[in-house]
């Protein structure tokens, strides 16, 4: 091929060939750097972690009630990192989304325990929780997009709004979800799985199709990859950063949903620590802090990992701190192999 | 007769699946400018690159000072005594003046830094270089573009550089800093310094060089050439192996009644341009010309809603455009070719077809949903038709060349049927070869009815290219014509004038 190539092509071939050599250096980075082949990295490291549980735990791990464990625990986290995937992928992050994650459990169960309200129907605490979660997101990305406040600096600011308001909305007190419709629906099973991770999945089904297949997903991955260069081809950049984050916020509130389901409380302490499991979770999937790249497949085994880890961690009952150790260790390994993939690929 | 500073024999860097350069020599005497000239691909950056021993060389050999010497890594090089300064200066904008100078050899007595030494001798260092009037402690990134070369310039001189190797510094000066930037050279030079000068301007090679290396293919063609002596046909045939000038298309007379397209009235930004009234006719290509930083781009991407405008209206096809809007000029089928095509226009790993179709995007959706077979299939039509090489849309466009890139930009313009077309440096980073090609590509748009503005700091282009032409200067329009009554200087004089003074 490089016979009948013309001599204005010098550079391509200069720079392709720059980048072979880059690539050459280890078989495995260079697998992993393909889709197919990162995906199917996630599945070894899953399997590892699965192996690592069978040995520890031997047949409390291995047990199909187990597994029902790990996916339930999974889900609720796993929808706020779905959402993440997107915001990361749009050159954003989030760091607000377990205190909207509890304003919203708050602010729904409050309204489902009111006096008033006792026999209101379990509409209103879906729709209470959802616009909450969504305001929430809308104030974000209003702030980000048009206020100009550097997401970080913006979505840590909602941190501490939005829990300060559960506070004050629950009066730092756990509240009892009185509402029988809203927890039977959650606590039935279709051939004996929760209806919670049938959710979750639906949400990974309709992302994976968002991000994919509309045009929705090809402009989150423009305004990420390169803003100024969107913005010019006549994308309407501001507008789509705020639909970001209105959509990780629903995907907040629809956590909330899940939560309040499994423990029949709202609370101001809901969602602890869910920013860092659902940033890890996007990156260990692939999603580039620098926006612009990001996988929803990923993000899903990012989450399953993690699941698996804390269920490992509580059956051979180690203690909360423990995990935190080895979770932080986990992220930064993820994120500095992701350099070094990350470092070969837009070297020219 | 001089010493020989640099002696390079027989160099050979091969990359997989291609010879980046095969069989370079090139000598260097101290104290001389040596220019170094060749084509886009030629193995010029490559070729520093391996001098600066950023990249070691598979074959041949480097006698430095009459020593073969062999450098392990670029800190070695800049250890021996040579300098490059990169085209993309290297400094950090925040930091002073001073520090810039120092960075990475800090003046320090046991981890202190020793400030007043420091300022005391980068401004011993500026003076030196004739810039007495930049103060060390000042910001670098306060500086323009100008001072921030000289700064570069004084850290070379700081670690008593020998060979100082400069890649196209007049790139980013305007004409009074390339006549300082000469000035400085000619007293390094006179210091014993020698200096690789790499241009893609013939002229500034006459004034500053001694001699000249022409590369071709990664090869040296031609070595030591003294200036004087060579006749600039006789490089071009050298650096293209034909002698060549621009082609330009033929221009087909456009209708004086045709429908005007682009209409600006009294546009203006504050502060850089001010009342530019400007109408293009369908077919009609307008050319800006004008120094950098007269106004140029600006006046693009003002008229593109990029930058919203003061004061004045821009109207396409009788209907008025949102002010400071991009989605409102982009709908009413205004494109931009923006001067930066990596920063400013692509998404650099994604595909070819995704960077043709991203401002089209609802032209291929049902509800949202995009139908990715049919944007392959438009994508793989427009690129076959423009000759995008290599063919294929589903590879990454940063494995393309420059030439290539553009293609893909005005392809996504092709593919939206624009009715007006801002391009800015539309053959920036583009090769010869290429080049004639997307002139050709730009007139066969506008023979199709669309009004078209070219920015370019190449005044040949703007002239061989545009049916009028407009110059600009400081922000106001100072001459408005049709291209042909017009010539290359009388050009230069409108644009410079009053400056001089």
């Amino acid at each position: 091929m490089t016979e009948n190539v013309p001599a204005s092509d010098e550079t391509a071939r200069v720079e392709a060939a720059a980048q072979e050599t880059a690539r050459e250096d280890n078989p495995v980075l260079a697998l992993l750097r393909t889709s197919a082949g990162r995906n199917a990295g996630l599945v070894v490291a899953l399997l590892i972690v699965c192996v690592v549980g069978a040995i520890t735990a031997g047949d409390r791990f291995t047990s199909s009630d187990n597994a029902l464990t790990i996916l339930r625990y999974a889900t609720t986290v796993g929808v706020v990192s779905i959402g993440m995937t997107f915001v990361i992928i749009g050159g954003g992050i989030d760091l607000s989304v377990g205190a909207i994650l509890a304003l919203a459990s708050v602010w729904c169960t409050t309204l489902a325990t009111q006096q008033s309200a006792q026999d209101s129907h379990w509409i209103v605490l879906v729709l209470v929780a959802l616009a909450v979660g969504a305001g929430c997101g809308l104030v974000n990305g209003l702030l980000v997009a048009y206020g100009g406040v550097v997401p970080f600096i913006a979505t840590l600011a909602m941190l501490a709004s939005a829990r300060g308001l559960a506070e004050i909305i629950s009066d730092k007190k756990t509240q009892i979800v009185q509402v029988p419709d809203f927890v039977d629906f959650f606590d039935r099973e279709i051939v004996g799985i929760g209806i919670s991770v049938y959710l979750f999945a639906l949400v990974a089904l309709v992302a994976w199709v968002l991000l994919n297949r509309t045009t929705f997903g090809r402009r989150t991955i423009a305004v990420g990859g390169n803003l100024e260069a969107a913005r010019l081809a006549g994308i309407n950049v501001k507008r789509h950063t705020v639909l970001l984050y209105v959509l990780l916020g629903i995907c907040c509130g629809i956590a909330a949903l899940m939560l309040v389901a499994r423990t029949s409380t709202g609370s101001s302490t809901h969602g602890q620590g869910y920013e860092l499991e659902a940033i890890a979770a996007a990156v260990i999937g692939g999603a580039l802090l620098t926006g612009g790249r990001g996988s929803i497949v990923g993000t899903v085994f990012g989450v399953l990992i993690f699941a698996t880890i804390t269920n490992i961690f509580v059956l051979n009952n180690r203690s909360q701190s423990e995990q935190q150790l080895l979770r932080g260790a986990i992220i930064v390994a993820a994120v500095l192999l992701q350099q070094r993939l990350a470092s070969r690929n837009s070297k020219t | 007769m001089t010493r020989v500073l640099l002696q390079m024999t027989g160099i050979v860097k091969e990359f997989p699946g291609v010879r980046a350069l095969s069989g370079v020599d090139l000598d260097v005497r101290a104290g001389e400018v040596h220019c170094l000239l060749g084509q886009n691909g030629a193995g010029k950056s490559t070729l520093i690159k391996v001098l600066a021993a950023v990249h070691q060389p598979d074959e041949g050999t480097l006698e430095w000072d009459g020593q073969p010497v062999s450098f392990g890594s670029p800190q070695a090089a800049l250890k021996s005594g040579i300098a490059t300064i990169y085209q993309e200066l290297d400094l950090v904008p925040d930091l002073s003046v001073a520090e810039n100078i120092f960075l990475g050899h800090e003046l320090s007595t046991a981890g202190f830094s020793q400030r007043h030494r420091a300022n005391r001798t980068a401004r011993e260092l500026l003076v030196r270089l004739g810039h007495a009037e930049i103060s060390p402690a000042r910001s670098v990134g306060s500086l323009a573009p100008a001072g921030q070369q000289i700064v570069s310039m004084a850290r070379a001189l700081s670690r008593d550089t020998r060979l100082l190797i400069l890649d196209e510094p007049s790139a980013v000066l305007d004409q009074e800093g390339v006549a300082n930037l000469f000035r400085v050279i000619r007293g390094l030079t006179a210091e014993g310094v020698a200096v690789i000068y790499i241009s893609h301007r013939l002229e500034e090679i006459r004034q500053i060089g001694d001699r000249i290396t022409v590369l071709k293919d990664g090869r040296t063609v031609a070595t030591g050439l003294a200036v004087a002596e060579t006749p600039t046909a006789d490089l071009i045939k050298l650096m293209t192996g034909r002698a060549i000038e621009y082609v330009f298309p033929p221009r087909p007379s456009v209708a004086a009644d045709g429908p005007v397209v682009l209409d600006a009235q009294d546009l203006s930004l504050a502060g850089v341009f001010g009342g530019v009234n400007l109408a293009v006719r369908a077919g009609e290509i307008v050319g800006l010309a004008g120094l950098v930083g007269a106004g140029r781009s600006e006046i693009l991407e003002t008229l593109y809603g990029a930058r919203r405008a003061t004061t004045g209206t821009v109207s396409v096809d009788g209907k008025q455009l949102r002010r400071g809007s991009v989605t409102s000029a982009v709908k009413a089928g205004v494109g931009l070719a923006p001067e930066e095509r990596k920063s400013q226009a692509l998404l650099l790993d994604e595909s070819v077809s995704n960077n043709i179709t991203v401002s089209s995007l609802a032209a291929f959706s049902r509800a949202g949903f995009l139908d990715r077979g049919s944007e392959r299939t438009q994508s793989s039509k427009l690129t076959a038709s423009l000759d995008v090489r290599p063919a294929g849309v589903t590879r990454a466009v940063r494995t393309l060349s420059g030439g290539n890139q553009q293609k893909v930009v005005l392809a996504r313009w092709l593919l939206r049927e624009c009715r007006v077309l801002l391009l800015d440096e539309p053959t920036r980073g583009v090769d010869v070869g290429a080049r004639t090609e997307i002139y050709q590509l730009i007139r066969r748009l506008a023979d199709s009815g669309v009004a078209v503005v070219v920015v370019s700091s190449e005044v040949e282009e703007v002239l061989g290219l545009a049916d009028r032409v407009l110059v600009i200067r400081e922000g106001e329009v100072v001459h408005e014509g049709p291209a042909t009554e017009l010539d290359e200087s009388r050009v230069l004089d409108l644009v410079m004038e009053g400056k001089v003074a």
